[in-house]
């Protein structure tokens, strides 16, 4: 079967968008990609696209997006699998062109969150825990990561100053990103004065709904050499499900999903986690970063708490990790995350990440969660 | 019966609707599926074992050691009069995990993963509606303990 190959890539500016429609942010990133590629409408074959239809008045999505892109009569779908959407539709057009039905397939990410209260979205979000047995306690979405965290600091030690270590991390790096909704640094203080969320969580251990939408162009091994002079390739691209419920678990330290998504993508890309030079990953919370690591193979489980505070996922650390800022300062456009990461990993791979660019990046992953771990996709990108 | 269950409940129409019947007046079931003998907190109508939709409610005993909690501070939609509240996931005695708030019987500088605890039924008595739900309560307390607190 013929390898898969980023072509082009775009990035729309994450944030409180209350000056634009959702299909409109997914044109940003649309022109983006599409200037990237050097491509013209009539040579993408079809798109898919990642979003979750519940935030949006709009319905089926799929359509508009379409229509406002410009690609019709060509075929679309949406995917959905909450926030882990974008990686699903990025898995869903590799399979078409893997499969042979299409050459060149534009996938999309966007949403629009933030029409939406906080407690409306807070209630949303803690249905994608298990609606029978659970929400009825009016359980929210920080609170099941804090749960996890709770659980993480008893069994490994791991402590309040290594959870927000993370945070001063992404934030660090997301001052560099100008596509992050917030582009400040902070200091462990000024996280600790933040207010609570759910036990062990403040404000700044929770990444921020956000507004945004990121695009990347897909194409066969063929196409791809003949539409760009530095392909990205995506040689790894796994997924992996746990329960719905937290309450149907075999431990809760870390995402059983994520180890089985990691474990695929290394074996397809030929790779082990000491190959990886950047990745992405799903820090919706800080906890979310730390398990992140330790399911990926990048420390053993329990450490990853050291490894943040030891700087080892920081550039010219062990493995640079979500030096893009993360979702923690990028903010996380639940659709358009997936999206988001692969954009960045591409980037990196292509030695144009600018003053965030890690050295000698041969090798990137990915890591996209959804929900509390429901779904989680995994990519291995490598350059030629 | 299933929307007396929960301050907000989802999913009004279950197969495994008499759980809140149970609940109402005073019992926590689980199912035991009676083909395979399995038995599930929560209940689930469907086997996951063996596939069988044929199933007994059985009494539990309620008996839990706590597994992980949060504080809930920022509440969601039709939480927000009763916030902030705790949270516990529970290991239960016979198997199986709970989810639910702590009751009165808890002090919360006493909360500690590990500790011994009892799952009670409990009913919402300053709700017009009926509604049911239960709590993590101390070793040994009952239903008509806590109802009259």
């Amino acid at each position: 079967m013929t390898r898969v190959g980023i072509v082009g890539i775009g990035h729309g500016v994450f944030g409180r968008r209350s000056d634009a429609t959702v299909q409109e942010l997914a044109f940003e990133a649309f022109r983006a990609a599409m200037e990237d590629a050097g491509l013209e409408r009539k040579e993408i074959d079809a798109s898919v696209i990642g979003s979750v239809p519940e935030y949006h008045k709009q319905r089926s999505l799929a359509g508009v997006v379409q229509e406002y892109l410009g690609l019709t009569p060509k075929p679309t779908w949406l995917t959905e699998v909450a926030c882990a959407s974008g990686s699903a539709a990025m898995r869903t057009a590799w399979m078409a062109i893997k499969a042979g039905v299409h050459e060149t397939v534009l996938v999309m990410g966007c949403q629009k969150m933030t029409e939406l209260s906080t407690p409306e979205i807070l209630a949303l979000m803690g249905r994608v825990g298990e609606v029978q047995w659970e929400s009825g306690f009016g359980t929210t979405f920080p609170a099941y990561y804090a749960m996890f965290a709770k659980r993480h600091m008893h069994e490994f030690g791991t402590t309040r100053d290594q959870l927000l270590d993370v945070a001063v991390k992404n934030h660090y790096y997301g001052a560099l990103n100008p596509n992050a909704l917030f582009r400040k640094e902070i200091t462990p203080e000024k996280a600790r004065a933040s207010e609570d969320v759910a036990t062990p969580f403040q404000v700044y251990d929770c990444c921020a709904n956000a507004d945004g939408a990121a695009c990347v162009i897909l194409a066969n091994e063929e196409k791809a050499r003949a539409i760009s002079q530095k392909p990205v390739w995506l040689d790894g691209m796994a997924c992996a499900t746990a329960s719905m419920s937290v309450l149907r678990r075999p431990n809760l330290v870390g995402l059983p999903s994520a180890e089985e998504a990691a474990r695929e993508a290394y074996r397809m890309a030929g790779v082990g986690p000491d190959d990886v030079k950047v990745a992405d990953v799903h820090d919706c919370f800080t906890i979310a970063e730390i398990m992140a690591y330790e399911d990926l193979g990048f420390c053993k489980r329990g450490e990853g708490g050291p490894f943040v505070t030891d700087r080892q996922t920081y550039v010219g650390g062990k493995v640079a990790v979500n030096v893009d800022g993360g979702l923690k300062a990028k903010g996380h456009p639940i659709g358009a995350t997936g999206l988001s990461m692969t954009y960045e990993i591409a980037k990196q791979l292509r030695g144009e990440a600018a003053d965030r660019q890690v050295p000698d990046a041969d090798i990137g992953l990915t890591h996209n969660v959804g929900g509390i771990g429901q779904y989680c996709f995994v990519q291995v990108m490598k350059r030629d | 019966m299933f929307k007396w269950f929960g301050k907000v409940n989802y999913t009004p129409y279950t197969k495994v609707t008499d759980f809140a019947r149970h609940l109402k007046d005073g019992r926590l079931m689980g199912t035991r599926c009676n083909s395979c003998n399995n038995t599930t907190f929560p209940p689930r109508a469907d086997c996951e074992q063996c596939m069988s939709g044929d199933f007994t409610f059985v009494e539990m005993s309620g008996k839990a050691k706590l597994h992980t909690f949060t504080k809930i501070v920022a509440a969601p939609t039709g939480f927000e009069d009763v916030a902030p509240y705790i949270v516990g996931v529970v290991d239960l005695a016979e198997g199986g995990r709970a989810l639910a708030w702590f009751g009165e019987t808890v002090n919360e500088a006493d909360i500690e993963i590990g500790m011994d605890l009892q799952i009670v039924p409990r009913i919402f008595e300053e709700l017009e509606d009926i509604k049911v739900y239960y709590s993590l309560e101390q070793p040994g307390t009952t239903w008509s303990q806590v109802d009259t607190m």
